[in-house]
């Protein structure tokens, strides 16, 4: 595309697909400022009259919400904890020449697989569940009492199932990542007197850095809007033990009925978002440097 | 001190035999040059001296103690590799610093080594850069260093120029060897490059299949190669070899012929031949005589100033005791 002409026709032909991707998220974000600041209620039909920041200050003061923000840096930084850690352990494991490797590599890829309404349903009922459940029936005969997890530890157990669901997508990300370590570099580490250990962690480590930043910005931005597990195993309780900005949003605009509060908390959770996002990319993003 | 000798030394991939049994002494001090064609299992030997691959059968000793079992670390030897293995997210300083920190070496001690090492190898303005910022011939020098400041008790380097452009080829093989003479420490050195082997080794060991074919200083291969494979791969251009009634009638097999050794007359010698192809290298001129009745092609190196052109007839005449003679089985007669 060197020429004057040949830019221009460029410019012409996506056109198209730039108006229309436009339109697919202007749209929708205008629409969600424009309720936000709206008094809009489904149960109370008639005008929705300017109501200025009122969302706003109503869905920030309100108690929940500061519960739901600490509940979503909770969840996703427990997520991306115990996902890059245990990431990294399984990466190097299943690095390891062994019997059957193609099949354990499948069998740690399935959980990726599994929709979210469905493996947490499966947590909650066949694991979970204090009577039914298999740790309900493992805990006794170790001789502790059984534990209702969702109830008792509601936020430490969806974790605990978002953790399962993404561990695979990380896993493999990072054995990619590990398959293209130079082998000769642990090798000359070896050498030089490094234990496993510190291969581990001057040689391997830093090589896993980029994949490291690669895995947390991506599930970062999939676990700041983690729902389905939440709705169908706590439904953001007990009381808001398990509630994160989308549920609160959710079960402001869905359950209340409260168009202008859910948009104007969908708002606040963009922003929150890019928040985030900011730190991240300030914090890794130099990783991604070559 | 850097004594290696290995006794029946032996290494089987599965079923595939790498080194049948294989005994050799490495004197303290010396520099030897393992060198062979790709994949006869040159670079399967040094990892077995430097401890990277076990071995299946045999000893290794180095400076008289049993090293066999003893992992990498604790054999007192250092490494260069082929793809120079920089640990590419530390500085040239930490790379330099890193089997130091490993040992635990006080800090003003691994300082004045790493100053020392840079000096040595022109590193000095390069010690706070990473190796990707680094020529590949710095990296390589870099790689020396993280191998000088060990002190070890010999060097082992696979194939280290081979990543190199021609240039800058002649110029490292000078420096290892100055560095060699400076260190007077053991250095195993392994090369496909049989020009290589001959312009640094005080000891070359030729290999073919994991079998040594000869060990001798490169003049001793030069002149007296023990068969018809070293006869072949030490020397360039490569000697001549001649079959047929030629051969016989020197009680022989198979005759052979460097091309230096052939004197180049267009009015009388031994053997009379085509001129082909001729390399001008400017000091010398390497002619193809073809239409011999001796072999395929000839080989002769003659003097820059030798005027011959394609399809001239020419004389050739093999100079007194210059002659190699080689048995059925390819071995010398002497
Ligand atoms: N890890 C290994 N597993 C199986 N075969 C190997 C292995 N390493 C080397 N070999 C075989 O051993 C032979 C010698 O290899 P190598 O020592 O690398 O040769 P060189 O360095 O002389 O080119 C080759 O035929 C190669 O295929
Ligand atoms: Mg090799």
């Amino acid at each position: 595309m060197a020429t004057q002409h040949s830019r221009s026709a460029a410019r012409v032909m996506i056109s198209p697909a730039v108006l229309l991707l436009l339109a697919w998220m202007l749209i929708p974000l205008g629409m969600t400022l424009y309720f936000s600041f709206q008094r809009y209620n489904l149960l109370m039909p008639g005008a929705h009259p300017w109501v200025g920041l009122m969302n706003y200050k109503l869905f920030i003061q309100n108690p929940a919400f500061w519960t739901a923000l600490i509940n979503t840096l909770l969840l996703v930084g427990g997520v991306l904890i115990a996902t890059v850690v245990l990431g990294v352990l399984l990466a190097i494991l299943l690095d390891q020449p062994m019997w059957g490797q193609g099949i354990v590599r499948i069998l740690v890829i399935a959980p990726f697989f599994v929709m979210p309404t469905v493996s947490a349903l499966v947590w909650k009922n066949l694991f979970m569940n204090p009577v039914n459940g298999l740790f309900a029936w493992l805990l006794p005969k170790l001789g502790m009492a059984p534990y209702d997890f969702l109830t008792q530890a509601p936020l430490a157990s969806i974790t605990f199932i978002v953790s399962w669901q993404w561990l695979p997508f990380a896993t493999l990300i990072l054995l990619t990542a590990i398959q293209s370590l130079d082998s000769e570099q642990m090798e000359a580490a070896e050498m030089d007197g490094a234990s496993a250990l510190s291969r581990f962690w001057y040689i391997t480590l830093p090589h896993l850095s980029r994949a490291i930043t690669v895995v947390v910005l991506i599930q970062t931005i999939f676990l700041l809007s983690v729902f389905a597990e939440i709705l169908v195993t706590t439904n953001g309780g007990p009381g808001n033990a398990s509630t994160n900005l989308t549920y609160l949003v959710y079960a402001r605009s869905l359950l209340n009925f409260d168009v202008g509060g859910g948009s104007a908390g969908g708002v606040i959770a963009i922003i929150l978002a890019n928040i985030v996002a900011i730190f991240l990319m300030r914090a890794i993003g130099k990783n991604l440097d070559a | 001190m850097g004594r290696i000798t290995l006794d029946k030394v032996t290494k089987r991939f599965g079923d595939a035999e790498v080194i049948p049994p294989l005994d050799l002494t490495i004197e303290d001090g010396e520099f030897v040059v393992f060198v062979g064609p790709s994949g006869c299992g040159k670079s399967t030997l040094l990892r077995l001296i430097a401890g990277l691959e076990d071995v299946s059968g045999g000893e290794i000793r180095i400076d008289g103690t049993a090293a066999t079992e003893l992992p990498p670390a604790k054999r007192g030897l250092a490494m260069v590799f082929q793809s120079y293995a920089l640990y590419p997210h530390m500085s040239v300083r930490k790379n330099i610093a890193f089997p130091m920190k490993m040992a635990g070496m006080p800090k003003e001690e691994q300082e004045r080594r790493i100053d020392n090492a840079a000096k040595v190898l022109n590193l000095t303005d390069y010690l706070d850069r990473r190796p990707g910022q680094l020529s590949g011939g710095q990296r390589q020098r870099v790689a020396i260093g993280r191998a000088i400041v060990r002190e070890p008790a010999a060097f082992l380097f696979d194939e280290p120029l081979s990543n190199l452009d021609a240039a800058l080829r002649v110029g490292m093989r000078l420096e290892i060897s100055e560095l060699h003479n400076r260190l007077e420490t053991t250095m195993i050195y392994v090369t496909h490059d049989q020009v290589e082997a001959m312009t640094m080794a005080d000891k070359i060991v030729v290999l073919r299949a994991g079998k040594i074919e000869q060990v001798g200083t490169p003049l001793e291969l030069y002149r007296t190669p023990r068969n018809k494979f070293v006869a072949g791969f030490i020397g360039s251009p490569t000697m001549n070899l001649i079959e047929g009634p030629e051969a016989q009638a020197m009680d022989a097999h198979t005759i052979g012929i460097r091309p230096e050794h052939l004197d180049v007359s267009s009015t009388d010698g031994r053997w009379r031949g085509t001129v082909g192809v001729a390399e001008h290298l400017g000091s010398d001129t390497f002619f193809h005589v073809h239409d011999t009745g001796l072999a395929e092609m000839i080989t002769v190196r003659a003097d820059g100033e030798v005027q011959l052109r394609h399809g001239d007839t020419v004389y050739l005449t093999p100079q007194d005791g210059k002659l190699h003679r080689f048995d059925e089985q390819g071995l010398r007669i002497a």
